[in-house]
């Protein structure tokens, strides 16, 4: 699990005058689901092409599998899907795996197995051109998955799909992850980002803000609580929590507290005469963890460009 | 990006790359022989080499009309639509109808992969970029020979009605020969596909690519030739053209040597056939050498 198997460092793309991508160091280790967390033209796309090797960095490096970007013995064994996917028009869907599948030198048999694991096979024959997007994107993930290889790249894998859809690519990405895959794969989704990924890193403006577990960056859960009178319950809620971690809000106490440290809580405060109207906890959601983040941070130099 | 862990030793990287050269030409292969335009392509340019080489001449042959009607130029139009005359007919319609569509399709078939986003996907299944554009290089090349082989099998079939229908006596024409046409014709479609492929991957976009290179082949040259006249010393550039290696290459096999068949459009005979050859594959190579440079360098959008 601590493997890292893509490392960056620095990572700078430069378009003229833009910074595309700031700096960016991260760190996806094997075994893990990676969200790449980050508004449209954050930098999340161009990252993920200077990981694959189809866009040269600027400055800094890349380290995936082992090897430089691009290496074919490291392309070989990533499977990526890249902003909109890139198939034949006039070749069915099956056809377009097929010419894949012989690019990566692996049976053309198993193209049936992909669309199947997208949930394709019965528009398999259709010509790609007549694909819806969610569709489209589906194929996309199939020919990610031709080779069953150890990394995955998504970027927006969920783009297009319907509510159904997106929650089968949810399963799928879980279900890859138990099977001992890498998937990087990001998304301006926090809520899809929440439920299926262990670390994300936070994109805005090209600059990496932050990079952690969902739950260390959503923080320690918070405690509302609604008692009289006011100033005891603030007392008392010092006491159990610490000085630091109380404040006053809405006319009631927030703490950060551990849930299982809640019974404690009510105990003192029932034990010092308080009276308890309600005690609540409220959980910072990615979202808000997001929003306060990108909130304050502005970009240095112009907006970079590049989704 | 110095050392890393992974780096297979030379051979296994030269093993990699030969069996990736096969699995990308067959994967371009499987795309370009199912790709309509493609065959939209094939056929007009089989249709026209019949209708200009062959339907044409022989109804001008067999109603007597135009040249002038004497008996001796008849003849000579009919000695052209024999067996016999392959050799001498079979390239001259190549250095300007037959190179306008192989550069097209050169042209569509590598410029295309840019807005459908078909080179991103490729570039990430496993052949290094080099290898999977070899790939593309190579498939193009059986397209190539296959479509020289159809006009090839075509012209013979013409013919051949031509000399039945005339009770004309079969003679086949000299094997040498033969071979020196397939050859030269194989020159100068090779260099055009080439210029089409240049172009599409410099321009990254099939009709602007389409657009440049039938302006070139069909104008800018012609301009520049005519432009030649006026001023000395531009011939010394317009001499060594594209265009004018091609022309001059079936100018070098054709007509020349044969009866009284006019030219086709754009067939020259300002260079010799071992120079236009030489010019052609130096052309060729200098086109084919910039565009895998520009695919091995550039950011993929």
């Amino acid at each position: 699990m601590s493997e890292a198997i893509v490392v960056t460092d620095g990572l700078t793309k430069r378009y003229g005058d833009q910074l595309a991508v700031n700096d960016v160091s991260l760190t996806v280790r094997r075994g893990e689901v990676y969200g790449f967390l980050g508004p449209n033209g954050a930098g999340k796309t161009t990252t993920l092409r200077m990981l694959l090797g189809l866009v040269r960095p600027s400055r800094g490096r890349a380290t995936i599998l082992g090897a430089r970007p691009g290496h074919p013995a490291v392309v070989a064994r990533t499977g990526a899907l890249v902003e909109g996917p890139g198939f034949y028009p006039y070749l069915s869907g099956r056809d377009n795996l097929r010419v894949m599948a012989r690019y990566q030198g692996v049976a053309e048999a198993l193209v049936d197995d992909a669309l199947e694991r997208v949930d394709l096979s019965g528009r398999g024959r259709d010509a790609f051109r007549s694909y819806s997007l969610g569709m489209k994107q589906r194929l996309g993930v199939a020919s990610a998955l031709l080779g069953d290889p150890e990394l995955l790249v998504l970027d927006e894998p969920t783009n297009g799909l319907d509510p159904a859809g997106m929650a089968d690519m949810r399963r799928l990405i879980a279900d890859l992850a138990t099977h001992g895959r890498t998937v990087l794969l990001s998304s301006h989704l926090l809520g899809e980002v929440q439920e299926i990924c262990h670390r994300v890193g936070v994109i805005a403006h090209g600059r990496l803000l932050a990079e952690s577990t969902v739950a260390e960056l959503r923080g320690a859960s918070t405690v509302y609580v609604h008692a009289e009178p006011l100033d005891q319950a603030l007392a008392v809620a010092m006491k159990v929590a610490g000085d630091d971690a109380v404040r006053l809000q809405d006319g009631g106490v927030h703490l950060e507290l551990d849930a299982g440290r809640v019974p404690d809580l009510a105990r003192e405060l029932v034990a010092s005469g308080v009276d308890i109207h309600g005690i609540s906890p409220a959980e910072r959601s990615l979202e808000d963890v997001f929003f306060e983040m990108t909130a304050g941070e502005r970009p240095d130099l112009p907006e970079g460009s590049g989704g | 990006m110095t050392r890393h862990d992974i780096e297979p030793t030379r051979a296994v990287a030269q093993s990699v790359g030969v069996r990736g050269l096969a699995a990308s030409t067959s994967a371009e292969w499987l795309r370009l022989r199912t790709w309509p335009a493609v065959w939209v392509l094939v056929g007009v340019w089989l249709a026209l080499n019949l209708t200009f080489a062959y339907v044409l001449n022989y109804i001008a042959y067999a109603t007597g009309s135009g040249n002038f009607g004497t008996g001796e130029v008849t003849a000579g139009l009919l000695a052209d639509l024999l067996p016999e005359a392959i050799p001498r007919v079979y390239a001259g319609g190549l250095p300007m109808f037959g190179g306008a569509i192989m550069m097209i399709l050169a042209a569509l078939a590598v410029g295309s992969g840019f807005g459908w986003g078909t080179w991103k996907t490729v570039f990430t299944q496993r052949p290094s970029r080099l290898v999977a554009f070899g790939g593309t290089l190579a498939a193009l090349a059986v397209v190539l020979v296959a479509i020289l082989a159809a006009q090839l099998v075509l012209d013979f079939g013409a013919a051949m009605l031509i000399a039945a229908v005339e009770s004309q006596a079969l003679d086949w024409p000299d094997l040498g020969e033969l071979a020196r046409s397939l050859g030269g014709g194989l020159l100068i479609s090779g260099m055009w596909a080439a210029a089409g492929v240049l172009i599409g991957i410099l321009t990254r976009s099939p009709a602007i690519a389409v657009g440049f290179g039938l302006v070139w082949s069909f104008v800018v040259e012609n301009l520049l030739r005519g432009v030649a006249n006026l001023i000395s010393g531009l011939e010394y550039v317009t001499d060594a053209l594209p265009g004018t290696a091609a022309g001059s290459m079936a100018g070098a096999l054709g007509p020349a040597a044969g009866s009284g068949g006019d030219a086709a459009p754009g067939v020259l005979t300002v260079l010799s056939g071992g120079e236009s050859a030489m010019l052609l594959t130096a052309y060729t190579v200098v086109f084919l050498v910039v565009a895998a440079i520009l695919v091995r360098r550039r950011d993929i959008a």
